[in-house]
């Protein structure tokens, strides 16, 4: 065992592993178990979702749907082909994540900063806090003809919607977190005569991180969902224009591919964050799951 | 180091419970006149709610008496500062580090340069006896090895006062006692002055060179018991033999008046 460092991400990972590995099982057994286990695993969380396509694929043939508007997966999944071999999949799907990735990563780079000011200064949050409350619960959305209208239909008014609704989970995710920091340990650091700067980097900052990251994972959500009907409304390229044009020019199995399109990068991108979410709180007692 | 309290008084401002905005002071501690020479081991005993905590967090600089001094060596304590190390009851430990990197955290604190950090950190875990744990988390370890680690964070950054505040309140019987003798050998080794607050009257014989028994409501020192227990290296049970039991009479004598009007006050601010 190393202990040369602490700390390192391999390490966070080890602990990881470490905490979710399975009980040991006899050798001779054991192989052949896990084998069939993983099996298990593999099968139970495929089911729904094998189910659900097969209810797609046979619904519309069996007339029990019109074909027209719901086709058969198999078409869905040709049309697919069709476009990510054209290279328009691609280019839709680029245009949305630079979209979507600048917004996410503007309102990371503003709400974590801010939410930890207005979280660990009271009179900021006295103050903010009645304006915040009013921003939150006004849908992201509603506001998208205002920010049309002051900041035209580029670029500059789909990545700020998505700056906008992503902001709110992750400030007021960041906030909780740094008023939920366990006062003892703050009191540690007030006996030690820690600065300012070094209580927030060493204790406040770390602690945090867990809840905080639940904001931004839900941001992450936020953004793509925000996006998708930012560019309905009025773009020439992403993944929400494409489906929209398509339904347009009534290219439905097209629609389809995007939609589909849409779902796999908003469970990847959940996935992502997952995996560095935890990480980054690896030492965190594990409550259950 | 040697402490000395003046005379110290501490008021807290504290809000009707009616809601109303008027707000009425409560003496927390009054007239504390207590001198702790260096390398002494000192135990505070008394009722909950006696100002114990209150003690301590004076003594650590994190509020300011209301009036009277506390000196360090003759200087007034003017802010916490790491010639004072605190212990608690819930050891506050930080989660996200391992053994070793909280016992670093006091040491950075210092500004001991990187390198020597680690094998010093070794050092003091040696110390308390957890060599093998480095690179546990806390949630990994058990509650008294948790209490290991904050003691050897304590000691690693040498501060010249060790201030406790009922740190073994939390575990069970058996880890206690193993941790009081631990203590007391650290203690031995390394000379430092130690303040530790309980409310067990057993532990405070066993530990306390000399033991200060509080009153409840404000709190103040009722007396102070020294201890003579003869030779602690003695390996028979200290604590059946009859100076032990001596003292512990002696000290519950004192406390029992004290926890019964600390009840009946309770009962009274309960009615109110």
């Amino acid at each position: 065992m190393s202990t040369t460092t602490t700390e390192t991400p391999a390490e966070a990972v080890r602990e990881a592993l470490v905490v979710k590995a399975p009980e040991p099982t006899p050798v001779s057994t054991g192989r052949a178990r896990r084998a069939g286990r993983l099996l298990l695993t593999v099968v139970t969380k495929s089911a729904a979702i094998a189910a659900l396509l097969l209810l797609w694929e046979s619904a519309p043939r069996l007339g029990l749907v019109d074909r027209t508007f719901l086709p058969p997966f198999s078409e869905v999944a040709e049309a697919w082909w069709g476009l990510a071999e054209d290279g328009q999949l691609a280019d839709n799907t680029q245009a949305s994540l630079v979209r979507s990735f600048s917004g996410f990563g503007i309102a990371v780079a503003v709400a974590v900063p801010l939410g930890l000011l207005i979280g660990w200064y009271r009179p900021v949050a006295d103050l903010l806090g009645p304006l915040l409350e009013v921003f939150r619960n006004t849908a992201a959305l509603a506001l998208l003809p205002v920010f049309v209208l002051l900041l035209g239909i580029g670029e500059t008014s789909k990545i700020s919607i998505v700056v906008y609704a992503c902001t709110w989970p992750i400030l007021l995710n960041t906030i909780s977190a740094v008023r939920n920091v366990d006062p003892t340990l703050l009191k540690l650091a007030r006996s030690m005569d820690l600065s300012a700067p070094r209580l927030f980097q060493k204790v406040i900052l770390p602690a945090s991180v867990p809840v905080m990251f639940t904001g931004i994972r839900l941001a992450g959500a936020v953004s793509i969902l925000v996006l998708v009907a930012a560019e309905m409304i009025g773009a020439k390229a992403g993944l929400g224009y494409l489906i929209n044009a398509s339904q347009y020019n009534f290219a439905i199995p097209q629609m389809y591919a995007g939609i589909i399109t849409i779902s796999a990068i908003g469970v990847a991108f959940n996935q992502l964050l997952v995996s560095v979410e935890r990480r980054l709180s690896s030492w965190r007692v594990p409550t259950g799951a | 180091m040697t402490i000395v309290f003046e005379n110290v008084r501490k008021e807290f401002t504290v809000k009707d419970r009616s809601g109303k905005r008027q707000s009425s002071r409560f003496t927390a501690l009054d007239g504390i006149d207590l001198e702790i020479a260096d390398g002494e081991f000192v135990v505070l005993v008394g009722p909950s709610g006696c100002g114990k905590s209150t003690l301590l967090d004076l003594l650590g600089g994190l509020t300011q008496p209301t009036s009277g001094r506390i000196l360090l060596d003759g200087t007034p304590v003017t802010g916490p500062g790491l010639d004072r190390g605190i212990v608690f009851q819930q050891y506050a430990l930080l989660p996200w580090r391992t053994a070793q990197g909280n016992v670093e955290f006091g040491l950075e604190a210092t500004g001991v340069p990187r390198r020597q950090r680690a094998a010093r950190a070794r050092e003091f875990l040696d110390l308390v006896g957890l060599t093998g744990f480095e690179d546990r988390h806390p949630h990994e370890l058990s509650g008294g090895m948790r209490q290991r680690v904050a003691i050897a964070r304590s000691l690693a950054y040498d501060p010249q006062v060790l201030l406790m505040d009922e740190p073994f309140a939390a575990l069970d019987a058996q880890t206690r006692e193993s941790l009081q003798d631990e203590l007391l050998s650290v203690w031995q080794r390394t000379g430092k002055t130690v303040v530790f607050i309980t409310h067990g009257i057993d532990e405070a014989v066993y530990l306390g060179q000399r033991v200060a028994v509080m009153t409840s409501r404000p709190g103040r020192i009722k007396r102070i018991v020294p201890v003579s227990l003869g030779s602690r290296t003695a390996t028979d049970d200290l604590r059946s033999s009859p100076e032990f039991a001596r003292h512990r009479h002696e000290i519950w004598s004192l406390l029992h008046d004290e926890v019964a009007r600390a009840q009946q006050l309770e009962k009274e601010a309960a009615a109110v």
